[in-house]
């Protein structure tokens, strides 16, 4: 008995009288709730392992100025810490309430990446995390360091997991199909995809570049303001800077990397960064576009094109062929069909032509939003660490201003890539792999439950508006600890003889 | 034992985690208006579990991952028809977890007035939706053959799922009540053994209730014992209770906590998630799991990663077992 969406017995909004409308209302859920979660975690990642790094100096040194960095840069990162921790539930539920059919095809494949990062990743950083929290003074040093270190190398350890998730969605290894299902034959496979294997440094770099920004932008604004407790601000911007300098390197070569491997797996998605309508040899690469690159044929908006760039980032040489958008519609029609299947639980889209075109301004201006958001941020960064060399400090308002602008250039670098990977799969959930087991692929339009339209509308509405509200509370947390500086979160040393009764620390 | 039921019993066990951990940190977090009269008494409440609660949240989290990857079409079939009351769980505990880390933050009444009404309601909520979602798998869903929901997104709400979730919003009470009783001073701890006294006989009649109404529809001959445990083992707690023994109550209530999830999964085996529409769509433990492989590799990650956990949760707790009073809080440091 095959459920037919249209027939639920129950009324008003409460029916799934449009699959169409399910499927976009899910889809911009998910949408929204990854944005917003990715803006908590490359925070988190990256500035646990700063303020570990922090906390280090602090044991092995013993100077006031690096416990004063790990309190004031530990608190910011509790501030948001939180957040990503409740914002990644909603995570992982979302597979399940709202994308069932893909949970059923891929569960035997993406549930064991999700359950380790559970089992491995979430157990230890949560259970550190409150241990390094509260054991201030009640644990030894270094047993309260090891702490920091444990949560902090969790948040690695997580982020591999998801992003072996993700890439075998981006490039489907390890299994065989069985029943129209894959099942899994090889774990390391997965682990070891090509694909996360270029992921992840990526990632990793991406959630530095975050962290090294938010340093100097909220350090440079003390450094500039303040008098007091200038070594410690003056060590944050610089460790900022460098970190997000180097950070950027290490961005640059991993998405170098990324994007040869992405021309091979996902030639579509890559053609579709360039809005390549046409195939070109060799191919260059456009700066920006003036006007919609869909129309009339993807070209003649372009502006500043780079010659044989593009053939550069697909196949490390400057004449290569690259295909373009309409040559490999053709290829994907012949691999992977012309026509939806006719299925009342696709909608309107059931016998209907599959467009595999994924959406072109999306792409083209995900793909260099990103690459320019990090252009920006180390150029912030670079030109943070020639001002304040040798113990300058401008003077100017400008200063503070180019800085604090500069937190937010990272953060979005990160928002643009994800959405270009994402909508660069498009239509497919799980992308197919040219050189992988046929049939293990699956479209975004089967992959969502059957659930009404007033579901998936209540839960879109309510986690938009109680994350919004959220986002004001954090950021204006976040501006009051920033301005209280160190006298907020470490007492003057003359005061700090604690009673041995009271805590050193508690909520 | 074949991997699959290996499975079904470590996703109990997860459970069985979760209702005992966490059970405690929902019932604190309802209690918080009800034992904390000033704000010194509800910053010692919520710094019981302030170091441990988030570990606890985990266990559903894992239990979760560990149902997708052992279990797709469970996942995928109860997640998806749970969606509503699955929505104010998660809801629930976005606003509980950040109350808890930023309550302390400004140091204003008002500014904490406002978490703690999240904590208290988030709480709650979350206990609720965890029961009525626990309860509804066991009892049955009106799903089809493909494993999908029919009727309407409020199915859930029937008098025996609405039971399981007082069932255990009322043993989450309790067990908050005498874990607040075991981990302060008085004159705290009396009044929160006072309360435990009091709430214990009524608030854990829903769940003896759901056991029995479970029971009676799938049970088998070997879960009544689990049945009789449950009412023995609350029985006892009460009495030790009255001699002041927290540390003993509190054991008891893990033997309540497990001896309810014996009863709860031994009804519900071997189905994973029963249909109501036809017993021939039920979701088997045999049929739902994945494939041998991932049960093997799931089997080896579980082997290494829940003794760990164990020992490095267990050693949270010894570090943090120190009693609290109100003599202990710092004064509020906020900028």
């Amino acid at each position: 008995m095959e459920r037919d969406p249209g027939t639920c017995r129950c009324a008003g909004p409460w029916r799934s009288v449009n699959a169409m409308d399910v499927l976009d209302l899910a889809r911009w859920q998910f949408g929204i709730t990854t944005v917003y979660h990715f803006l908590m975690v490359p925070l988190t990642i990256g500035l646990s392992l700063l303020v570990a790094g922090m906390q280090t100096a602090w044991v092995r040194k013993g100077e006031r100025r690096y416990l004063a960095m790990t309190k004031f840069w530990g608190k910011l990162l509790l501030i948001n810490f939180a957040m990503g921790v409740v914002t990644g539930i909603v995570q992982e539920f979302q597979f399940g309430m709202a994308w069932n059919a893909y949970s059923r095809f891929v569960g035997d494949v993406f549930g064991a990446p999700l359950a380790m990062e559970g089992l491995v990743a979430f157990f230890v950083e949560s259970t550190f995390l409150g241990l390094w929290i509260f054991g201030w003074d009640r644990l030894p040093k270094r047993v309260h360091l090891a702490c920091a270190w444990a949560f902090s190398l969790a948040t690695i350890a997580s982020a591999y997991f998801i992003l072996a998730a993700n890439s075998w969605m981006q490039h489907p290894v390890g299994v065989e199909l069985v029943d129209g299902r894959p099942r899994l034959t090889s774990i390391w496979a997965v682990l070891g995809n090509s694909t996360v294997l270029a992921a992840f440094p990526h990632a990793i770099a991406g959630a530095f570049a975050v962290a090294g920004s938010f340093l100097v932008g909220i350090a440079a604004w003390h450094l500039w303001k303040s008098s007091s407790d200038s070594a410690v601000w003056r060590s944050s911007v610089r460790l900022g800077a460098w970190v997000g300098v180097v950070a950027f390197a290490a961005l640059v070569i991993s998405g170098d990397q990324q994007s040869k491997l992405m021309f091979r797996q996902q030639p579509m998605k890559m053609a579709s960064a360039e809005a390549l309508c046409h195939t070109e040899q060799p191919a260059g690469f456009s700066v920006f576009a003036i006007g919609d690159v869909v129309t009339p044929d993807c070209e003649n908006v372009k502006s500043i094109t780079v010659p044989a760039l593009l053939s550069f980032l697909a196949n490390n040489d400057f004449d290569s062929k690259v295909t373009g958008v309409n040559d490999l519609v053709a290829a994907y029609q012949q691999r992977y069909g012309e026509f939806y299947p006719v299925d009342p639980r696709l909608g309107e889209l059931s016998g209907k032509p599959i467009d595999y075109v994924p959406n072109l301004p999306v792409t083209y201006w995900g793909f260099r939003l990103m690459i320019g958001f990090g252009v920006l941020a180390t150029l912030v960064g670079v030109a943070v660490l020639w001002l304040t060399r040798r113990g300058r400090v401008p003077r100017g308002r400008w200063f503070p201003l180019l800085a604090l602008a500069g937190i937010a250039t990272p953060f979005l670098a990160n928002s643009f890539g994800w959405i270009f990977t994402e909508m660069g799969r498009q239509p497919f959930v799980v992308a197919p792999n040219p050189s992988g087991v046929d049939g293990v692929w699956m479209f975004t339009a089967r992959a969502v439950s059957g659930m009404t339209v007033g579901e998936v509308l209540t839960s879109l509405i309510a986690l938009t508006l109680v994350y919004g509200a959220l986002a004001v509370v954090e950021v204006f947390l976040m501006r009051r600890y920033v301005r209280g500086g160190i006298a907020a979160v470490l007492p003057p040393p003359e005061t700090s003889r604690p009673d041995d009764d009271v805590l050193s620390f508690a909520y | 034992m074949d991997l699959a039921t290996v499975w079904f019993l470590i996703i109990a066990l997860l459970w069985l985690g979760y209702l005992f951990l966490e059970g405690f940190d929902f019932g604190v977090g309802m209690l918080l208006p009800i034992l904390g009269r000033d704000e010194t008494s509800r910053r010692v409440l919520i710094n019981t579990i302030g170091p441990v609660w988030d570990g606890n949240e985990v266990w559903l989290i894992v239990a979760a991952g560990a149902t997708f990857a052992a279990f797709p079409g469970w996942y995928a079939g109860l997640f998806s028809a749970a969606y509503l009351p699955l929505l104010a769980l998660l809801l629930a505990l976005i606003g509980r977890g950040v109350a808890f880390e930023y309550r302390g933050k400004v140091d204003s009444p008002r500014w904490r007035s406002v978490w703690d009404n999240v904590i208290t309601w988030g709480s709650a909520v979350a206990a609720l939706g965890v029961g009525l979602v626990l309860s509804w798998n066991v009892l049955g869903l009106p799903i089809d053959a493909a494993g999908n929901r029919v009727g309407s997104p409020f199915a859930a709400l029937r008098w025996d799922t609405l039971l399981g979730a007082v069932g255990v919003a009322g043993f989450a009470l309790v067990h908050g009540a005498v874990f607040v009783a075991l981990k302060t001073a008085d004159p705290l701890r009396a009044r929160a053994r006072g309360l435990a006294l009091r709430l214990l006989p009524v608030a854990l009649l829903p769940l003896v209730a759901l056991l029995l109404v479970a029971q009676l529809r799938t049970g088998s001959a070997w879960t009544w014992p689990a049945v009789a445990v449950v009412v023995l083992a609350a029985a006892l707690a009460w009495l030790r209770l009255r001699s002041g023994r927290e540390g003993q109550v509190f054991a008891l209530l893990g033997v309540v906590a497990a001896a309810t999830v014996v009863a709860l999964f031994g009804a519900l085996y071997p189905d994973v998630l029963p249909s109501t529409v036809d017993p021939a769509y039920s979701l088997t433990v045999a049929g739902a799991a994945s494939s041998p492989y991932t049960l093997t590799v799931m089997t080896w990650v579980a082997a290494f990663g829940t003794p760990a956990v164990l020992v490095y949760q267990g050693w949270t707790y010894w570090g943090f077992r120190k009693r609290i009073s109100t003599s202990h809080i710092p004064k509020a440091h906020t900028p």
